[in-house]
């Protein structure tokens, strides 16, 4: 040995496929769930679930009507008067628990349909999404015979049936982030699932039938954006909780003034990652490579802008590329897959049309090399150096893995640039200096702020928008807030 | 007292450190992959053995052992090195002649370097003179806690000047020196006093080698490859006892490092009981059955 005379490099060392058995129940035909029960949907009508990672047809998706839509409101209505709305809150406490265990219980199962469904990497179903599920219901659980301490002096009532209507990217989690909150505060339930991703749903309804949740304390209804559009209308919800794209909930919204509905939204993003000279750099490599590829970039609140002090920015950049090189993309139920599958063909025609953009208006591209899959939809983990605040990648929210980098010289610029957009849900701020950290955090406009970390989630803390990024906080004791009329 | 480096020292996060070794941990490698892996750690491993109670007969077993860790039908290669203390140098040249496996010594007054320079030197010279192919120092950690860091320099800089065409390994005690940063920060003082590999760790404080220590080493090395091209290699040492960590540092190096650093010019594993169960995780491969520790001679 001898350092200064490497050896020659060693032959190539590359991990071997580890995939995921995937020996799970998948039904040839999902139903909705209404009453307590899977039944065919009314127009006897039901469409393909694809599976992204090889565009072909995972399975059958029951197609929601609007006389689907009636009869679960009208279940969930009867749920709420006669045995929900009723109940002593400590015995909702326990059927909430059961479920939280029945999910633990069950994660490996569900994780991997997860993946099947909707093309994300296992690791993440399995590590992210699944363990923040059952804490959704575990965290709930708690809250639901605490509620007088949530609202002191007050006494929280809940409101009747919330109308849910949900995205593809965390199919689960999002559903445990409506479902949850709303059971312990005594509402009952009807949600609409993502066209693109009913299957685990599904799956969550049966887990309700086995902890012996009463019938109609939730229903599920699967179908397209107009199954969705007829429980948001339905006169008999109380409240409707969305999340989704701005343009879906400027309609909701439009469509639901002078209803008495309560609303709540969780829209689109555009986060600022902040990096000053002064940040661990290390960690703000991987934060910027967290921030924008996790879950392919189909994270509301994804770190899609990437601002660097000027003065590192090509230490920066080239850290990124070479680190962009070890991401690993491919099979989602390979354990070594860092990204999946783009969720739709919809999608990524989206996502290459915007990257068709980045390119035309002269932003520089930078991907990652490597063979894609020949079957399915993927994109190639990008990013894009010489942006400007006017550039389209700049200020449309991409939902794919395509990140946009841009500069800037002092902590005002900063908060400037990374304030300059219509929405304002998550940001990021990296620096070594705590006092640093606090004032820029005080300054951006932006529902979550991470220092020198990024997309972390917990039940306990608040998740939710300034301006078209939506209103209304979902986790944490602020997420009880939107399910009661506190009285 | 200012002390400055040529190179860059950026600052380290805990959390983000230990997050993203964490995520080397998820990788799963199976099969062949997994066999290829294996082979390379034994072939990166410094067989180590260093007692009180170490006799020549002990260091001729481990020579023995160092040469051929399992049976031949099992294809497994040679250990990088055996590493001893100098007494017992001589005899482990002696027992490894005619093999491409290298003695390595301590040095330096291992394991707490708290004893004059002299000495320290002289200690070197020794081990050099009775035939010691690689030296592992041990850093002054109490200079260097107190912030002398010209000192540490200092001292890195003469022991590798009596190392001569010897490479020098470098130990911090990251146990003792315990944050990141200074991790981050002694590695790159070790490469530009003229390390040839850094080294986590004597074995003989607890924690020894970790994930994120190490990973925070060969960040600066190949940090220091970017900026310089050279390269400098890294040694986790101690506390590595399983197959299964061995194959984390493996894929730890490989990408962060890259493929080049996959080679024992450039990474070491330190371990004495380390090879058992590589060698019981080799056989299962070749078997397709896991046997009892027991057909697996110790040393």
């Amino acid at each position: 040995m001898n350092a200064e005379k490497p050896s020659p490099p060693s032959p190539t060392w590359d991990y071997a496929p580890a995939l995921e058995t995937t020996t799970v129940k998948l039904f040839k035909q999902y139903e909705h769930f209404i009453d307590g029960k899977f039944v065919a949907p009314s127009s006897g009508k039901y469409f393909a679930s694809i599976n992204p990672a090889t565009g072909k047809r995972l399975t059958r998706i029951a197609h929601g009507t609007e006389a689907d839509i009636n009869a679960a409101v009208k279940s969930a209505r009867r749920a709420y008067d006669k045995v929900w709305g009723p109940m002593d809150p400590a015995e909702r406490s326990k059927y909430l628990f059961r479920i939280a265990r029945l999910i633990q219980e069950k994660s490996r199962e569900l994780a991997i349909l997860e993946s099947m469904d909707g093309g994300k990497p296992i690791r993440e179903s399995r590590d992210f999404d699944l363990p923040l599920v059952a804490a959704h219901f575990f965290y709930y659980a708690g809250w639901a015979d605490k509620l007088v301490y949530a609202f002191p002096g007050r006494t929280p009532t809940p409101l009747g049936v919330a109308g849910q209507v949900i995205p593809w990217n965390f199919p689960l989690l999002m559903a445990a982030w409506k479902i949850a909150p709303a059971l312990a505060c005594g509402n009952t339930v009807v949600l609409k699932p993502a066209e693109t991703t009913s299957v685990t749903a599904m799956h969550l309804a049966a887990i309700f039938q086995e902890a012996g949740l009463p019938d109609g304390v939730v229903n599920i209804v699967t179908g397209p954006g107009e199954t969705g559009a007829a429980l948001v209308a339905h006169r008999g919800i109380a409240k409707v909780a969305f999340t989704g794209s701005t343009a879906v909930g400027r309609e909701i919204a439009r469509s639901l003034a002078g209803s008495g509905k309560k609303l709540t939204l969780e829209l689109g993003g555009k986060a600022a990652n902040i990096v000053f000279n002064d940040a661990p750099i290390e960690a703000a490599v991987e934060g910027a490579i967290n921030g924008i590829y996790f879950n392919q970039g189909h994270v509301c609140c994804a770190g899609s802008r990437l601002f660097i002090q000027e003065s590192i920015h090509d230490d920066f950049v080239e850290r990124l590329k070479r680190r962009l090189e070890t991401i690993r993309v491919g099979d989602p139920l390979d354990k070594n897959t860092d990204i999946g599958a783009i969720n739709s063909r919809e999608q990524l025609d989206r996502i290459t049309g915007l990257i068709g953009s980045g390119i035309e208006e002269g932003a520089v591209l930078h991907e990652s090399g490597g063979a894609l899959p020949t079957e399915g939809f993927w994109c190639r983990p990008t990013f894009f150096t010489g942006v400007s605040s006017s550039h389209r990648i700049a200020r449309e929210e991409i939902f794919g893995p395509v990140l946009s980098i841009m500069t800037f010289r002092t902590p005002a610029e900063a908060v400037q640039k990374a304030n300059d957009t219509c929405y304002g849900l998550s940001a990021g701020i990296w620096t070594d200096k705590g006092s640093k950290v606090f004032k820029i955090a005080s300054e951006l406009k932006a529902g979550v702020i991470w220092a020198n970390t990024f997309n972390k989630f917990d039940p306990a803390s608040p998740f939710g928008g300034f301006k078209e990024s939506g209103f209304g906080r979902e986790g944490g004791m602020q997420g009880l807030r939107d399910y009661v009329v506190p009285g | 007292m200012t002390f400055s480096l040529k190179g860059a020292v950026p600052r380290v996060d805990q959390v983000g450190t230990e997050e993203r070794a964490a995520s080397f941990t998820k990788r799963s490698i199976k099969g062949e992959s997994k066999r290829e892996a294996l082979r390379l750690a034994v072939s990166m491993m410094d067989l180590t053995t260093l007692e009180g109670a170490d006799t020549k007969g002990k260091v001729s077993q481990l020579c023995r052992k160092a040469r051929q860790p399992m049976a031949a039908r099992y294809e497994c290669p040679p250990c990088a090195a055996v590493c001893v203390y100098p007494n017992l140098v001589a005899h482990a040249v002696a027992e490894l002649e005619g093999s491409s496996i290298a003695v390595a010594s301590v040095a330096t007054g291992f394991p707490s370097g708290q004893y004059p320079l002299a000495i320290r030197l002289a200690d070197v010279c020794d081990a050099v003179a009775a035939g010691a192919t690689e030296i592992d120092m041990v850093i002054s950690r109490g200079a260097f806690l107190e912030g002398d860091h010209a000192r540490v320099s200092d001292e890195i800089a003469a022991v590798k000047e009596a190392c001569g065409e010897v490479p020098l390994k470098v130990i911090f005690e990251t146990g003792e020196l315990q944050t990141y940063d200074n991790v981050r920060f002694v590695s790159q003082l070790a490469i530009e006093a003229g390390a040839d590999f850094i080294k986590t760790s004597t074995g003989k404080v607890a924690p020894a080698a970790t994930l994120p220590v190490t990973l925070v080493m060969v960040e600066t090395v190949r940090d220091h490859f970017l900026a310089t091209g050279k390269r400098v290699g890294v040694k986790p040492a101690g506390g590595i006892r399983t197959a299964k960590e061995a194959l984390q540092y493996l894929v730890m190096v490989k990408e962060t490092a890259g493929e080049a650093w996959l080679s024992p010019g450039l990474f070491r594993f330190g371990a004495s009981s380390l090879l058992g169960d590589v060698e019981l995780q080799l056989a299962k491969l070749a078997e397709g059955n896991y046997q009892s520790a027991d057909y697996f001679s110790k040393a």
